[in-house]
């Protein structure tokens, strides 16, 4: 059995496989279905400095090998998740990533700061999320605000941070770079691509936001090499998701140089992907004669 | 709550669209009462089918699930033959719990019907039971419903069968000045909406069961949202978990 621990920025996880923010609560739902100390980490539900209700229903759609969201970033807000949600996070074994989004960059930054004495592992800082009418996606756009908005979050994080892309841009790597130039420990990407979908027979858009967020298996190759490029620009590690349904993939996003994946819609096609990922992946270092996950990260031979 | 394969006792066609199956699970049929759903992985699919549970025999292990053809997934489901599997999370939401001492109608719309049967089953004989179809063509289950409630009514929108007009004209008249009734209704949401505001009106307790398009269906991904009104104000639910039945009274609708 290889060894499948990981470390990214000073943070041990015990396998490079964590469920992706939004797709997993704050772990209890999953929790009646299997045993999530399993899991390499948890990133926790976006989390805001006051409750959010989110969009009108409906909030989700299916697309071709994929899905349209536009919840929201509906959560009880970051008081409510220290003290209801993350005691029983705590209680679970696997490292824990808070995740954090806001509207304006005051909100980011007292939401980190209230965090501070929290028992958290890691800081997520979601600067890609399509869902929300202001900030989100848009502090995640420019290289600008990505460095500003990074370095005022990180003077006040006790944890290590971790920049959550959007893919919404024409170069990710320029803006990986501006989160590495800002002070990020580590990048995460990709949040989801803004899609759309129209019932013909009503001419309505099926969500009621009209717009959402694209994931699920469609989005992975673009996801992939988006990873690719971004490992190749920074220094910091990066933790690969989009569209990861299978162990295959996952290796390919560590063969591209993810330190770490994260696992999201694939969650509610198949509750148990995290486990049988975590799985398939240990068989095929085995099967490789590699000792240690680490040994395939960014191992890709480009043409 | 479990997710893993089960196997397809029985396959029977109701109507153009619509199919029962009989599935052998004896754990999943143990956690099951009426007014909860299931969760099924369809081939190809990304997001499971939630389908309302409509009978339960825990003595045989098997729950019955009804449902009706609308998309590229429930086509797929349709398919099946009995022998066949299906990967199946659930049960899955909260459910009806039938107050046995009170006259209780229950009320179906359409592919609202289904889970209605467990109910007036659990209920017991004295269940009344109102039916309401588009037309007799969509009509299903009605000799079911017959076999289990001592007073079955049927509404269709053209009058091809029953009561020309809505289930509310029927209701209306059932409940007549009876405040200790309750009503429990699954459908249609403006069948819904017109069976709270009748039952506000007649100061009648009732209880509806929500549809809403559904990620997860176990609360983890906070997609199927619903606007609820209690004392302590305007709240936004989901109907997988705190769902898919709610007080009719604190539905927004």
């Amino acid at each position: 059995m290889a060894d499948l621990h990981v470390n990214i920025a000073g943070v041990d996880f015990k396998n490079p496989v964590i469920t992706a923010s939004g797709t997993f609560g704050f772990g209890q739902e999953y929790a009646r279905l299997y045993d999530i100390s399993k899991l390499g980490g948890i990133s926790c539900k976006g989390t805001t400095l006051h409750e959010r209700t989110g969009n009108p229903s409906p909030r989700i759609a299916e697309t071709p090998s994929g899905i349209l969201n536009s919840v929201g970033l509906q959560n009880p807000g970051v008081d409510v998740f220290i003290e209801e949600d993350l005691p029983f996070l705590k209680k679970q074994n696997t490292t824990i990533i808070a995740n954090i989004a806001g509207s304006q960059p005051e909100d980011y930054v007292e939401t980190v700061r209230r965090l501070q004495d929290a028992d958290i592992d890691m800081i997520e800082l979601n600067i890609s999320c399509p869902n929300v009418k202001e900030g989100g996606i848009s502090f995640g756009t420019s290289t600008k605000s990505v460095e500003s908005i990074t370095k005022a979050v990180k003077a006040v994080a006790k944890q290590p941070l971790m920049v959550k892309l959007t893919p919404n841009v024409t170069d990710i790597a320029e803006i990986a770079a501006a989160a590495e130039a800002g002070g990020a420990d580590a990048v995460s990407l990709i949040n989801t691509l803004t899609g759309m979908k129209i019932d013909i027979r009503t001419r309505r858009p099926l969500l009621k936001n009209n717009t959402g967020g694209m994931s699920g298996a469609a989005v992975f190759p673009v996801a992939l090499r988006m990873v690719w490029q971004v490992a190749n620009r920074v220094n910091i590690p990066v933790v690969g998701m989009g569209g990861i349904t299978k162990w295959e993939d996952a290796v390919e996003m560590l063969l591209a140089g993810a330190t770490a994946i994260q696992i999201g819609t694939a969650n509610f096609t198949d509750a148990f992907t995290p486990l049988k990922v975590i799985d398939g992946l240990n068989a095929y270092l085995d099967s490789c004669g590699e000792k240690s996950v680490m040994d395939i990260v960014g191992k890709v031979q480009p043409w | 709550m479990v997710q893993k394969p089960y196997k397809i006792k029985t396959v029977e066609q109701l109507n153009e669209t619509t199919f029962r199956f009989v599935i052998d699970c004896k754990d999943l049929a143990e956690e099951s009462w009426c007014g909860r759903f299931v969760n099924i992985y369809c081939e190809g699919k990304t997001l499971r089918r939630p389908i309302s549970i409509c009978e339960i025999d825990k003595e045989n292990g098997t729950i019955t699930l009804v449902f009706e053809v609308r998309g590229e997934g429930t086509k797929w489901l349709s398919e099946r033959k009995a022998g066949d599997e299906l990967d199946i999370l659930g049960p899955l939401g909260n459910g009806f719990f039938p107050e046995k001492d009170k006259r209780a109608i229950f009320v179906g719309g359409g592919i609202g019907c289904p889970p209605m049967l467990g109910a007036a089953e659990d209920y017991g004989e004295n269940a009344e039971v109102i039916l309401g179809f588009r037309s007799q063509k969509q009509m299903i289950l009605l000799e079911d419903f017959k076999r289990v409630a001592k007073d079955v009514s049927v509404a269709t929108n053209d009058g091809s069968y029953g009561v020309k007009g809505f289930v509310t004209d029927i209701l209306k008249e059932k409940l007549a000045g009876d405040k200790d009734a309750i009503v429990y209704a699954c459908g249609p949401m403006p069948m819904l909406k017109g069976i709270a505001a009748l039952c506000e009106e007649q100061q009648v307790k009732c209880y509806v069961s929500l549809e809403e398009r559904m990620g997860c269906g176990i609360g983890a991904c906070l997609a199927c949202a619903c606007e609820i009104h209690d004392k302590t104000g305007t709240h936004v639910l989901h109907v997988c978990k705190n769902g898919p039945v709610f007080d009719a009274s604190e539905v927004v609708f």
